[in-house]
């Protein structure tokens, strides 16, 4: 029996790599044998997707793309499917426990360097799957056809028509009508379940191969290739499987418990995650009171209504994402890690993740004068952070990096 | 010899290169046309047509055009008469900053002087503005001299839909393009545009 299983196994590993990948990629692929938490997050990101994918490809069967039922098919999801409700609230929360734990997998970037040379095209590509994640999840929330989705949908739909000569008719080609009607979210259904999933899984899949063709880093900013041992093999390093994957296994299981608690006794996040008004069908007469994004978009919503200029707004909104890609050419420092950067990188990052958090507070808030002063001032402190990263990484004193891990 | 075949190749390549792109935006077409409003969409969003010679004076109906509230209203010699009282509390009374269609034809930015056209979006927000055409003190303005009252967030605006100064809606309300064929008001289409 064995004997056959040992046969069919050879008959197949001779015609697919499967034990060459299995040894590159995971048991005889080395990491750095000591990082901290921060390194955990992307492995639960990877998790967070494939719930997204598995939880969404459950709720497109009972739900329908049209202007009539698109909101009472989520109702019908929450009340009449066997379990809809814990489907659709798995998707929920996952959505933004993803862009929890992709904000932090950033910052963990920016802390520690992950960005710089070789790393370049792991960042870029990191940061590309954070952008398509950002329209993955504006066109999600516009499919319950809910006060907020509508209205939302309204909102950044016509920054479009803040472009000059083609706005109005661009607005128009992106709706497909002449108010976001079913048809749009007949669209935005397509792209939201086929076309950007199979973007951010080619992403992933590129931003993976880049990373192992490279090597991860570790806190200490330690280039563990300098130091072989006679295989040439890190001295410094673990294989990933068992000791990385058995690590992430209990990452998972914390994270996993906090999933659960929030799917089960907050799935609405305080009104963070589901907008009270998205309880409320979509109705193009009637105008929200108070229209504020979902938390992820909250930083970027205060800068766009910062500015009193809608072109001035978006651009500004654009290049607060753009800038991420142009990270690894504007920190000029020795050193990678922010344990050996100098004091003016520690303020900046602290002064950047500050400004970041009022930020996005603020986009969730109603605006008054000092709120709208504060995000302006806040809005500055976020790209003085990128823009004078070339002058304070390049003119403050460094701390030497140690030989070894 | 040599020289010459790689020419020949690289001639070779450019040519197929290039008519292999030049079919890229024939393809691209049905992919980008697609997503303009379709016919059927078109004919949902199409001009709305009616008789307003049943409108009484002083009278305000609403139409939905392209699901959107367009307000019409027939007004008396009187209210028209009135309109200067609210000038002084007027933001923008010449419309200079909005593309206004039929700018400076009659003061009731309109076609038709004795009809005002516009569209039933408050330009704050989106509400729908109230109208109360009385020439009377209001809650909200003690010499209110008819007019149009957004219930949302307080926006005023005159009886052609004028905005006034120090209201959270930033601009006049919109008039769409229309048409008079006799007494019946085409809303959405304007063959003199």
């Amino acid at each position: 029996m064995s004997d056959m299983a040992i046969k069919l196994f050879s008959w197949i590993n001779s015609r697919l790599p499967i034990v060459n990948t299995f040894e590159r990629h995971l048991s005889k692929h080395p990491v750095p044998s000591k990082v901290n938490f921060w390194y955990l997050f992307g492995a639960l990101a990877a998790v967070t997707l494939i719930i997204q994918v598995i939880s969404g490809i459950w709720l497109i069967m009972p739900y329908s793309n049209t202007e009539e039922e698109a909101f009472s098919s989520i109702e019908y999801i929450m009340r009449d499917v066997d379990y809809g409700w814990v489907i659709r609230y798995i998707h929920t929360t996952g959505a933004s426990l993803f862009f929890a734990v992709v904000y932090l997998h950033m910052f963990r970037g920016l802390l520690y360097g992950s960005y710089q040379k070789p790393k370049e095209l792991v960042w870029i590509f990191g940061c590309t799957i954070y952008l398509a994640m950002m329209a993955e999840g504006f066109l999600g929330y516009v499919l319950p056809y809910g006060q907020m989705s509508y209205w939302g949908a309204q909102v950044i739909i016509s920054l479009f028509g803040a472009i000059p000569y083609i706005g109005e008719s661009l607005e128009l080609w992106v709706r497909g009508d002449y108010y976001i009607s079913g048809i749009t979210v007949s669209r935005f259904f397509a792209l939201h379940v086929v076309a950007l999933p199979l973007v951010l899984i080619a992403l992933v899949f590129l931003h993976l191969v880049a990373l192992h063709e490279v090597g991860a880093g570790n806190p200490e900013g330690v280039d563990i290739e300098k130091h072989l041992d006679d295989d040439g093999v890190p001295l410094d390093s673990v294989p990933f499987f068992p000791y990385k994957v058995l690590n992430a296994l209990v990452a998972i299981g914390v994270f996993m418990t906090v999933f659960s608690i929030i799917m089960f006794f907050f799935p609405e996040g305080g009104g963070y995650f589901i907008e009270m008004a998205n309880f409320q069908e979509a109705n193009p007469l009637v105008t929200p009171d108070h229209i504020a994004p979902v938390w992820y978009y909250a930083p970027f919503y205060t800068m766009l209504r910062a500015i009193p200029d809608p072109l001035g707004g978006l651009i500004v909104m654009a290049a607060a994402v753009a800038i991420f890609f142009v990270v690894p050419w504007l920190d000029r420092s020795k050193v990678a890690s922010i344990r050996y950067k100098g004091i003016y990188s520690k303020i900046a990052i602290t002064l950047f993740g500050v400004s970041f958090l009022t930020l996005g507070y603020l986009g969730t808030v109603g605006v008054t004068e000092v709120r709208k002063l504060m995000s302006i001032i806040c809005t500055v402190m976020y790209f003085a952070y990128f823009l004078l990263m070339p002058i304070y990484t390049k003119y403050e004193t460094t701390k030497e990096v140690p030989e070894r891990l | 010899m040599q020289d010459k075949d790689n020419t020949r190749r690289k001639v070779l390549i450019g040519l197929t290169s290039a008519v292999g792109l030049s079919g890229l935006p024939f393809a691209a077409t049905p992919f980008i046309a697609a997503w303009n409003p379709s016919a059927k969409a078109k004919a949902a969003g199409a001009p709305v047509k009616l008789d307003v010679s049943k409108m009484q004076y002083g009278q305000q109906i609403q139409v939905a055009w392209r699901k959107q509230p367009v307000f019409i209203v027939r007004h008396t010699k009187n209210s028209l008469k009135n309109l200067d009282l609210a000038l002084p509390k007027l933001a923008d009374p010449n419309s200079d900053e909005i593309s206004e269609p039929y700018k400076g034809l009659y003061p009731s930015r309109s076609k038709n002087p004795e009809y005002s056209i516009m569209s039933g979006v408050c330009t704050h927000l989106g509400c729908s503005p109230k109208y109360y055409p009385e020439l009377e003190p209001k809650p909200w303005d003690a010499s209110w001299s008819g007019g149009f009252f957004c219930p949302c967030h307080g926006s005023m605006f005159d009886i052609v839909g004028r905005v006034f100064k120090g209201v959270p809606a930033p601009t006049n309300l919109i008039v769409p393009p229309h048409m008079f064929e006799g007494s019946i008001l085409t809303i959405g289409e304007d063959k003199e545009l």
